[in-house]
């Protein structure tokens, strides 16, 4: 037995093709995802070079930031529109495959990359957005790169890179009933802060962390960027590979037993070092919601926001003093008190299937608040036909939410889905920055199920106090 | 990109910790299809009011920072979303170097490969140079070569850079023809992928 190692390592070890003294390593990219926004100035700096796309068999796009969630076709934004037809324009000429904005596989790229089976164990996966992060909860290498790096991945299927170090996330005990991955993520992002996970690899291990289904982890994942860590991962166990068994780009029959054997050797093993460490307790942990402006900026749903004085430092005083102000909060009032006037149930972080069933069944019955215009924009096109197959449009429908097309829409709000200046939002997307969601809005991050819950009552409450209906 | 050896401007005081890349250039600029003219659009909702008019209140807009090209803010500059269109922003405004505590990964990174140097000082350092830059008209020199920011007036201090970075940003290569001359090994690795 040679000395344990971390997945980190074994994945990293796999996929050097390059190493010399003194400089990063080059490595091997197995997965390039694509869409619309950070990919056009790649294609065009291709097009300049006389390059061309060396791996178009392992690289695949989609539209999904700036697409329309009402009419698909009607895209009022015109510049949306050349984006949109660039990249189709750009994957014909490079021989991309592309789920463009009518086609069945089309969704937000971090939903339907693990739908598709694309999104597999030790793979090494990069896109240009920074929520590449979510593929790591299937024990992949996955992380976000910028325009510059597009363009070099797209030409070489490599990337530089030195060796990250690894930080192991522990999460102790188990979450309680209505608590779900979102808070869990939330709270530790509140615990450590938006910058612990700099400059490492965050791998969640634990016992909370094995009971969570593939959705849940993903949600955990996502976020990883908001603690400032460019990848978090989860190594490979059973409930990895039954949610891969038959997805359509894994191996079938036979083959998938084998790969299902590699894929669990991936796991870090017993005694294992990582450079860093730190715990927290699940057990512990209520339902939360964000505050302020950052997504470390967030309490338990029965806290009260904080007050500038409690801040220990002069920038921590004006940090929180500008986030009370943006946010149109006074400080020290009950986040329960916090009247909304929008909910976005969507994004990358919280649109799944799981997702959209845990939202419903707090509805169910009920009917949106009258001052809350409520909306759900499922991740991708597959999960909205699999929601419809079992009625839970109907359920959002009856209640008085919205009903959209796949897509990011509200979570950055670059299509037509934007909350008003001054409003404020529930939303279950992972980012909540000054004017994320439309100037001068104000973004308040929770699970689908606070989310629901707060379309319903018109202001926060704890989800675990909502009488669920009885089917 | 341009090269950058030796860079003397003046400097602009940012006193705000984590700068996301949504502030440094709003989402709605993102959907230009080329990587230039972004500028005009650096910190829009900050140096802009809601009628499209410039905000007096916002530092960025006196008269002393006009033709400011080196950029000091506080912790954890540049997080939230990978998009390229901050640094190009920062850029085409005109600024060369940044001066922080700490940065966001992808966001250092992307500084490198567009002729942006990325300094990491201490808190305690980034602070004095911001007091220093919003007291009176104040200049820095970054000396690339030697790593090395330092004024007139007897301020000095060394940061890290790793040494590829480096030697990208003094020279202007684009990392895809460098990759390139490591064509043979990418192809071998393939094959033997494919052979396991
Ligand atoms: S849903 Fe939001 S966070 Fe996710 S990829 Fe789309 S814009 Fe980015």
């Amino acid at each position: 037995m040679g000395k344990p190692k971390t997945i980190v390592e074994k994945i990293w070890e796999k996929h050097i093709v390059h190493e010399e003294e003194g400089k990063p390593d080059l490595l091997y990219i197995d997965l390039h995802l694509v869409h619309e926004v950070t990919s056009p100035q790649a294609f065009e700096g291709l097009r300049i070079n006389n390059r061309t796309v060396r791996r178009p068999d392992r690289t695949f796009a989609t539209m999904d930031h700036n697409v329309p969630t009402i009419h698909r076709n009607v895209i009022k934004d015109e510049v949306s529109k050349t984006q949109m037809d660039t990249l189709k324009q750009n994957c014909t000429e490079f021989n991309i495959p592309l789920a463009d904005i009518n086609h069945p596989d089309q969704g937000i790229v971090h939903v339907i990359g693990p739908e598709l089976g694309l999104t597999q164990p030790g793979k090494t996966i990069v896109c240009g957005d920074s929520h590449t992060s979510t593929h790591g909860a299937f024990g992949a290498l996955a992380f976000g790169i910028g325009t510059s790096e597009v363009e070099h991945v797209l030409a070489t299927q490599s990337i530089w890179q030195a060796k990250p170090k690894t930080l192991n996330v522990k999460v102790n005990g188990k979450l309680g009933t209505g608590v779900t991955a979102k808070d869990l993520i939330l709270a530790i992002i509140g615990k450590f802060g938006v910058r612990f996970g700099t400059g490492y690899v965050l791998e969640y291990t634990g016992e909370a962390i094995r009971n969570l289904p593939m959705e849940g982890r993903m949600t955990i994942c996502n976020m990883s960027i908001e603690a400032g860590a460019r990848a978090g991962l989860i190594s490979p166990d059973d409930t990895t590979v039954e949610f891969l068994r038959g997805k359509r780009h894994v191996p079938q029959g036979d083959a998938f037993d084998e790969a299902a054997k590699e894929w669990k050797s991936l796991a870090t093993d017993e005694g294992a070092i990582y450079d860093e460490m730190v715990e927290i307790n699940a057990d512990e942990i209520e339902p939360q919601v964000t505050w302020g402006t950052n997504p470390g900026m967030c309490i338990p749903v029965s806290a009260n926001v904080p007050v500038p004085e409690s801040a220990k430092t002069d920038n921590e005083i004006e940090e929180i003093e500008r986030a009370l102000e943006y946010m149109g909060l006074e400080g020290g009032e009950p986040i329960s008190s916090v009247k909304i006037e929008h909910v976005f149930i969507g994004s990358c972080t919280n649109s799944r299937l799981a997702d959209l069933k845990k939202a419903s069944s707090i509805i169910k019955g009920q009917k949106v608040h009258p001052n809350v215009t409520a909306i759900v924009v499922p991740g991708s096109h597959s999960v909205k036909k699999a929601a419809e197959a079992e009625g839970i449009d109907i359920i959002f429908k009856e209640a008085g939410f919205e009903w959209r097309e796949a897509g990011c829409s509200m979570c950055l709000a670059m299509n037509d889905d934007v909350v008003p200046e001054g409003e404020r939002c529930a939303s279950t997307s992972n980012r909540n920055f000054e004017g994320r969601q439309g100037a001068g809005a104000r973004t308040h991050l929770v699970s689908p199920e606070m989310a629901a819950a707060a379309a319903i009552e018109g202001h926060f409450v704890d989800v675990r106090h909502m009488k669920v209906p009885t089917a | 990109m341009e090269p950058i050896r030796k860079h003397e401007g003046i400097v602009y005081p940012l006193n705000r910790a984590n700068v996301d890349t949504d502030q440094i250039i709003p989402k709605q600029f993102l959907k230009r299809i080329s990587r230039k003219g972004f500028g005009q659009f650096l910190f829009y909702n900050w140096r802009y009011d809601s009628k499209g008019e410039l905000r007096e209140d916002f530092s960025l807009n006196k008269e002393k920072y006009q033709h400011a090209s080196i950029l000091v803010a506080g912790e954890n500059f540049g997080c939230g979303s990978s998009r390229e269109h901050a640094p190009w922003a920062l850029q085409d405004y005109g600024f060369r170097v940044i001066i922080a505590p700490s940065y966001a990964d992808i966001f250092y990174n992307n500084c490198t490969k567009n002729g942006i140097v990325p300094v990491q000082l201490s808190p305690s350092e980034v602070q004095q140079l911001i007091d220093n830059a919003e007291a009176s008209d104040y200049k820095l020199t970054l000396d690339l070569e030697s790593k090395a920011i330092y004024d007139n007036q007897g301020f000095h201090a060394d940061f890290e850079l790793d040494g590829y970075k480096r030697e990208m940003l003094l020279n202007g290569w684009d990392d895809i023809s460098v990759t390139l001359t490591h064509d043979d090994k990418i192809k071998q690795f393939e094959q033997q992928r494919e052979l396991s």
